[in-house]
C-alpha cells in the first residue's frame, strides 16, 4: 500500500520551495506585507512546510532501511 | 467577480491547483490496490494507528467546524475549549478502552453491523436507515456552505463550485475509497495546522501575546457584564450561568456536554469509529482515539485563540475588521475576515486551501461512511445476501460500493440545493437527526457491558429515547428563538436561556428514556441469544486484552493515562 509519507512529503516540499520562492521575490514589496507587519510570512511559512516535507520523505526513507 | 471578498493572484491560485493535483493523485495510486468490497469499503483493515488517528480527528474537523469554532471564540471566548477538552476527551478515552475491543474484535464492519451481531436486524435496519440519511444530508449540507463560500469570498459562480466540489470529491473516493478519504484527511490535517497557523502568530503579536489579550479583552468583556478574565478561563464563571458567556453552568457542561453529547457523538458515530475500525490491529484500532487526542486537544490554540483576538478587533474600529453583514454580526465569518486581515498573497492561497480541503474532506468522510452502510448493511442485507462464491461476492460489492459513492455523491448535490431552497427544513432535520445519537449511545453502552439487554429492549429503547427527544425539542425553545425550527412546536413549556442549554437537555433527556426503556424491556423479554453468540460482543464475555507483548509507550493504558494528563494540565492552567 502506498505509505501516506510519501505524497505529505512531496506535497510540503514542493509548496515550500513555490512560498520561499514566492517570498524572496516580493521581499522588497512592503505594501504587499503591511497587513502581516512587514514579516515576510511566505519565506517563513514556506520553509516551515519545506522542511515538514523533507522531515516526512526522511522518515519514509530512515524506515526502509531498518 | 468584482464583489468578491479576496483578489486571489496567480501563486493563489497555483498552490490551490497543486494541493487538489495531489489530492487526485492520491485516489489515483490507490485505485490499483482497490481489487474487493473490503479493501474499498473497510481500507483494507491496514492503517496504521497514527494514520487512523489523525484521520479520526479530522473527520470532524470540518470546515463547517473550523468556522463555527472561530466564531465561537469571539462569542464565549476560551469556554469553547469545553467542546475539545471535557467534550471529547473522555468520551474518546472510554472509547479505546472499553469500546473499540468489541467494535473492532467481533469483526462487524460497521456500528449497525455491531446491532445486529449484539441485538437483531431491525436494531440494524433502523441504525442503518437513519444513518444513512443523516450522511448524505450532513455532506449536502457542507457542499451548499461551500459553494455558498466560494461565491462569496472568490466570486466563483455557486453551480460551477458545487459542481466542481462535488467532481473532485467523487473522483478521489470512488478510485480510492475509505483508504482515499482516510490519506486525504491526514493531510487535510497538515495544511490546516500549517495554513492556519500564521494567523495565530500574527493575531497574537498584534494584540501583544496572551497577556497582552487579556488586558485587551477586560474593558470589552466587563462592557457586557461578565467578569474582566471571563473569556480568557474555562471553568472559573461556570458556577452560575449567567456569569459566563456560554450560559451554563459546571454541571451542565459536564453532564450534557462531557457525558450525553460526546459520549453520543465520539463513541457511536460511524462516521467517526470507522477510522479506527480501518486500523491495522486491535492494538492499532484501540490507540486512534488516543493519538487523535492528542492534536484534538491543541486544536484550540489554533482556532479558538485566533477567534479571541478578532474580538478584540471587532471592538477597535482602528483596526479596520469587522464580521458585520447585513447589519449583524455573522460570526462564521470570523475566520475568514481573519484570513483577509493577515494574510498577504502566497499564504493566504495556502489558507484558503485549507478551508476548501476540509469543506471537501468532510463530504468524502460522509460519503465514504454512506457507502460502506449502503453496501453491507442496507443491499447485503435485504437486497442481494451474500452467496457461498466468495470471491465473485467480493468482486460484486465493490461493484455496488463504487455505485453506493456515485448515488451518495448525487444525492448530495441534490440535498445541497434543497438546503438552498428549504434551509430552515434542513436545519431542522438535522437537529432531528443529531437526536439519535444519544439514545443509541444508551443501547451500545448497556449492550456491551450487561449481557441480559436484549434486541426488542434495544430497538424499543432506541426509538422511545428518540421520540422523547423530540417531545422535549416540541416543549421547549431558547430564549428569543424566532422560528419553531428552533423548538416549540408543540407548545411551550420551557424556555432555556441559551440554544446550548436546550441541546444538551434535549440529549440528557434522551440518554437517559432510551437507558430506562431498554432496561425495562429487556427485563420483560427473552434473551434469544445464547452466550456462545455473545462471545466478543459482551464485557463479561469476552477474554481480557493483555497487553504484555506490546511495548509499555505503546500499550493503550499508557496512552490513555498520558491522554487524561494532558487534559487535567490544560484544564488547571486556563481554569
Amino acid at each position: 500500500m502506498l505509505d501516506i509519507r510519501i505524497p505529505i512529503g512531496f506535497l510540503f516540499a514542493v509548496l515550500g520551495v513555490l512560498l520561499t520562492a514566492y517570498g524572496l521575490l516580493t521581499n522588497a514589496d512592503t505594501a504587499l506585507y503591511t497587513k502581516s507587519f512587514q514579516v515576510n510570512v511566505n519565506i517563513w511559512s514556506g520553509l516551515l512546510m519545506l522542511v515538514f516535507g523533507v522531515v516526512m520523505l526522511l522518515t519514509v526513507k530512515m524506515g526502509k532501511k531498518s | 467577480m468584482g464583489n468578491a471578498l479576496f483578489q486571489l493572484q496567480w501563486i493563489d491560485y497555483a498552490i490551490m491547483v497543486i494541493y487538489f493535483l495531489f489530492v487526485l493523485g492520491i485516489g489515483w495510486v490507490l485505485k490499483r490496490y482497490m481489487k474487493d468490497a473490503n479493501a474499498f469499503l473497510e481500507a483494507g483493515r491496514s492503517m496504521p494507528a497514527w494514520v487512523a488517528g489523525l484521520a479520526f480527528i479530522s473527520t470532524n474537523l470540518g470546515a463547517l467546524e473550523v468556522m463555527g469554532m472561530t466564531g465561537s471564540g469571539a462569542k464565549y471566548g476560551m469556554l469553547t475549549t469545553h467542546f475539545y477538552w471535557i467534550g471529547a476527551i473522555p468520551a474518546m478515552v472510554f472509547l479505546a478502552i472499553f469500546m473499540m475491543p468489541f467494535y473492532y474484535g467481533s469483526k462487524a464492519r460497521s456500528v449497525p453491523e455491531y446491532l445486529k451481531l449484539r441485538f437483531d436486524e431491525k436494531t440494524r435496519g433502523l441504525n442503518a436507515i437513519l444513518f444513512a440519511v443523516m450522511t448524505v444530508l450532513a455532506s449536502g449540507i457542507s457542499m451548499y456552505a461551500l459553494a455558498l463560500l466560494m461565491e462569496k469570498v472568490l466570486g466563483w459562480n455557486f453551480n460551477f463550485s458545487l459542481l466542481l466540489s462535488a467532481a473532485i470529491v467523487l473522483a478521489y473516493t470512488y478510485l480510492g475509497g475509505l483508504s482515499s478519504a482516510i490519506y486525504n484527511e491526514v493531510l487535510q490535517f497538515f495544511i490546516i495546522v500549517i495554513g492556519l497557523l500564521p494567523i495565530v502568530v500574527l493575531s497574537l503579536h498584534e494584540v501583544g501575546g496572551w497577556g497582552g489579550l487579556k488586558e485587551s479583552l477586560a474593558p470589552i468583556v466587563t462592557e457586557k457584564g461578565f467578569a474582566a478574565d471571563s473569556y480568557t478561563t474555562t471553568w472559573k464563571y461556570t458556577g452560575t450561568a449567567t456569569g459566563n458567556p456560554l450560559g451554563v453552568e459546571w454541571y451542565g457542561i459536564l453532564f450534557g456536554l462531557g457525558f450525553v453529547l460526546s459520549f453520543g457523538y465520539w463513541c457511536t458515530n460511524f462516521l467517526i469509529v470507522q477510522r479506527a475500525m480501518a486500523a491495522e490491529s486491535t492494538t492499532a484500532a484501540r490507540n486512534t482515539p488516543l493519538i487523535g487526542a492528542i492534536p484534538k486537544m491543541l486544536i484550540p490554540f489554533l482556532i479558538i485563540v485566533p477567534g479571541i483576538v478578532a474580538l478584540v478587533l471587532m471592538n477597535n474600529p482602528a483596526s479596520g475588521f469587522s464580521i458585520t453583514e447585513n447589519g449583524k454580526p455573522n460570526y462564521d465569518l470570523t475566520i475568514i475576515m481573519l484570513l483577509k486581515h493577515y494574510l498577504p498573497t502566497g499564504v493566504l492561497g495556502l489558507g484558503i486551501t485549507a478551508l476548501l480541503a476540509s469543506f471537501m474532506s468532510g463530504m468524502a468522510g460522509n460519503v465514504s461512511a454512506f457507502n460502506t452502510v449502503w453496501t453491507y448493511d442496507i443491499y447485503q442485507s435485504y437486497i442481494r445476501p451474500a452467496t457461498n462464491d466468495k470471491e465473485a461476492d467480493a468482486r460484486h460489492y465493490l461493484k455496488v460500493g463504487r455505485l453506493a459513492t456515485v448515488f451518495g455523491v448525487l444525492v448530495s448535490i441534490a440535498a445541497a440545493y434543497l438546503a438552498g431552497l428549504f434551509g430552515n427544513i434542513m436545519d431542522f432535520l438535522q437537529t432531528i437527526f443529531s437526536m439519535i445519537n444519544a439514545p443509541l449511545f444508551a443501547v451500545i453502552f448497556l449492550g456491551m457491558f450487561w449481557k441480559r439487554t436484549t434486541g426488542h429492549g434495544a430497538f424499543i429503547g432506541l426509538l422511545g429515547g428518540f421520540l422523547m427527544a423530540l417531545l422535549h425539542h416540541g416543549l421547549t425553545v431558547p430564549a428569543g428563538a424566532t422560528t419553531l425550527v428552533k423548538g416549540g412546536w408543540i407548545g411551550v413549556v420551557h424556555t432555556y436561556p441559551v440554544e446550548m442549554a436546550q441541546n444538551f437537555w434535549t440529549a440528557i433527556i434522551a440518554c437517559a428514556a432510551s437507558a430506562l426503556i431498554t432496561v425495562a424491556i429487556s427485563l420483560s423479554t427473552k434473551q434469544r441469544k445464547t452466550d456462545d453468540e455473545l462471545r466478543g460482543l459482551v464485557y463479561s464475555l469476552t477474554p481480557k486484552i493483555k497487553e504484555d507483548h506490546v511495548a509499555w509507550h505503546k500499550r493503550t493504558n499508557t496512552l490513555a493515562i498520558f491522554v487524561l494528563v494532558m487534559m487535567l494540565v490544560l484544564s488547571i492552567l486556563f481554569w
